[in-house]
């Protein structure tokens, strides 16, 4: 019997011994994206209303994954047979845009739930996988819709309320990427496992300082594991912190005699300006950080410009019972090492 | 003696939440409450003198007072609603917080637009099962508040304190 060959490093990180290649990746997003300093780099923009000619948010948000999905597997030059398996996942109550959304594709999937945090859980997954030679191709993909999530979470659209400056907003829209065992420009190299991380507070329209302490745990800890400091790293990405989460997390890291505000950048940040769009703390939603990796964060690593980056999508663990129970919300952050090849 | 470990484990947790809570609330920018009051007040206000210009114009048509404020009423909730529709009203709410909610046009708004969000779900089960899924505890809770209120008036007419 031949042993199985080891690959993790330190407590929670895998270190790949072949990284695994980033093939491809493709984002769709809504008119409110599009408008945004990132609008240029995505590859669809949708319409005023957010329905993607759909009759609900549910449905839109179900075409977003499909185009997502159809796209990347294009730009891959692949075909859809050839796909091994999709890691997909959304907001939604038993993530229902992502089984509609990939019904018609025909491959076999694992559904995910992350919070935010989803891509880097499906990134994380769909790596493991090709590394451990469980499929030449695989997808990983996830989406949320504005409409949905405020749906889902909080309340109608129609009903009028103040939002507070901490709150942030839901990003209509989907990334996906294919990976493989070669080829394209950029490869995984590492990820490492975040863990639920709670520090007590309550208030869901704070996310951003629910999330900071994982986002500061799973960093500090991919640091540990791959005996890295900041430097190392060119740039160190979170999902959706905004700019409160920033700000603790900044705090948090210096507590524990790390200095990343150089490194540091916020998808949540990047994707809308929030003087002109009046987003408050900056995107959020689990095709947040998908949109802006796969537009915006992937192709500066596959021109090189980035040689390694730390991506670490974070999530809010909360649902709408929880939080009328009166629980925490807790957070989680799955971090990535995408490297320039 | 585990109890007591698991107890003081607890308690220390509680105190790094509290903690926590307190350096979030710090680093948190908030809304400036004066503001927010001031336009309360103008927004609301507002409402308000439509409200009362609807009724002078109905009592100028020769309606009593009482059908006039009915008038008023249905007239600004319509209008509420209206707006909803059109996607006006979380704007003017956006800035004028609860000078929008307080009065009629508030709860008007509340249940209009869970309607229009659940209309997908079905008539029954969408609409039907959540039109009052803002307005309803206001609803319940007002109607036991009432009934209460009722209750304490009828045994200090019975006890001859209030006439």
């Amino acid at each position: 019997m031949t042993e199985v060959r080891k690959q993790t490093i330190g407590k929670q990180s895998i270190q790949f011994e072949h990284a695994v290649h980033i093939l491809s990746g493709a984002s769709i997003v809504g008119k409110k994206e599009g408008d945004g300093p990132l609008g240029k780099c995505f590859d669809v923009i949708g319409g005023e209303d957010g329905m993607f000619g759909c009759q609900s948010w549910e449905e839109a948000e179900s075409v977003l994954q499909k185009e997502a999905v159809s796209m990347a597997i294009g730009k891959a030059e692949l075909e859809n047979w050839q796909i091994r398996t999709i890691y997909v996942g959304d907001l939604l109550a038993q993530t229902i845009a992502s089984s509609f959304g990939i019904i018609g594709f025909d491959t076999p999937v694992y559904g995910l739930y992350g919070a935010c945090a989803t891509m880097g859980e499906a990134l994380s997954l769909s790596s493991m996988s090709v590394a451990a030679g469980y499929g030449d191709y695989v997808v990983a993909v996830t989406s949320s819709h504005f409409g949905s999530a405020e749906k889902e979470f909080r309340f109608p659209l129609g009903y009028g309320n103040q939002r507070p400056l901490s709150a942030t907003w839901t990003v209509t829209g989907s990334g996906a990427c294919v990976l493989g065992t070669k080829g394209g420009k950029a490869r995984i190299t590492g990820i490492t496992t975040g863990k639920i991380i709670d520090f007590g507070l309550k208030d869901s329209l704070n996310m951003g300082a629910c999330m900071a302490p994982a986002a500061c745990d799973t960093i500090y800890q991919n640091m540990m594991d791959f005996n890295r400091m900041p430097e190392d790293y060119d740039r160190i990405i979170t999902g959706d912190l905004g700019e409160v989460g920033q700000h603790i997390l900044f705090d948090m890291m210096k507590e524990k005699g790390f200095d990343i505000e150089k490194q540091h950048m916020d998808c949540g940040i990047e994707i809308y300006d929030k003087e002109s769009q009046d987003t408050h703390a900056g995107g959020s939603g689990c095709g947040c950080s998908a949109v802006t990796f796969a537009s915006y964060i992937l192709p500066k690593i596959e021109k090189g410009e980035w040689k390694r980056v730390l991506f670490v999508p974070t999530g809010a663990l909360l649902s709408k019972v929880s939080y009328n129970e009166g629980k925490s919300v807790p957070g989680i952050a799955q971090a990535v090492v995408v490297e320039h090849c | 003696m585990v109890k007591v470990m698991a107890t003081a484990a607890e308690q220390e947790k509680q105190k790094k939440a509290k903690e926590y809570e307190k350096y979030v609330k710090q680093v948190t920018p908030t809304h400036s409450l004066f503001k927010n009051m001031c336009r309360a007040f103008l927004c609301g206000g507002a409402i308000c003198v439509l409200g009362q210009g609807i009724m002078n114009f109905c009592m100028s048509q020769g309606l009593d007072k009482e059908i006039s404020g009915g008038w008023t009423s249905l007239i600004l909730v319509l209008l509420s609603v209206l707006c909803t529709g059109f996607n006006i009203y979380p704007k003017i709410a956006k800035w004028g917080g609860a000078g929008t909610l307080v009065p009629i046009t508030g709860f008007a708004n509340s249940v209009a637009a869970p309607a229009i969000e659940y209309q997908k779900e079905g008539q029954v089960f969408g609409i039907g099962c959540k039109i009052f899924i803002i307005a309803g505890p206001v609803i319940l809770y007002g109607i036991l508040t009432s009934a209460a209120l009722g209750a304490i008036y009828y045994v200090l007419k019975l006890w001859g304190i209030v006439g």
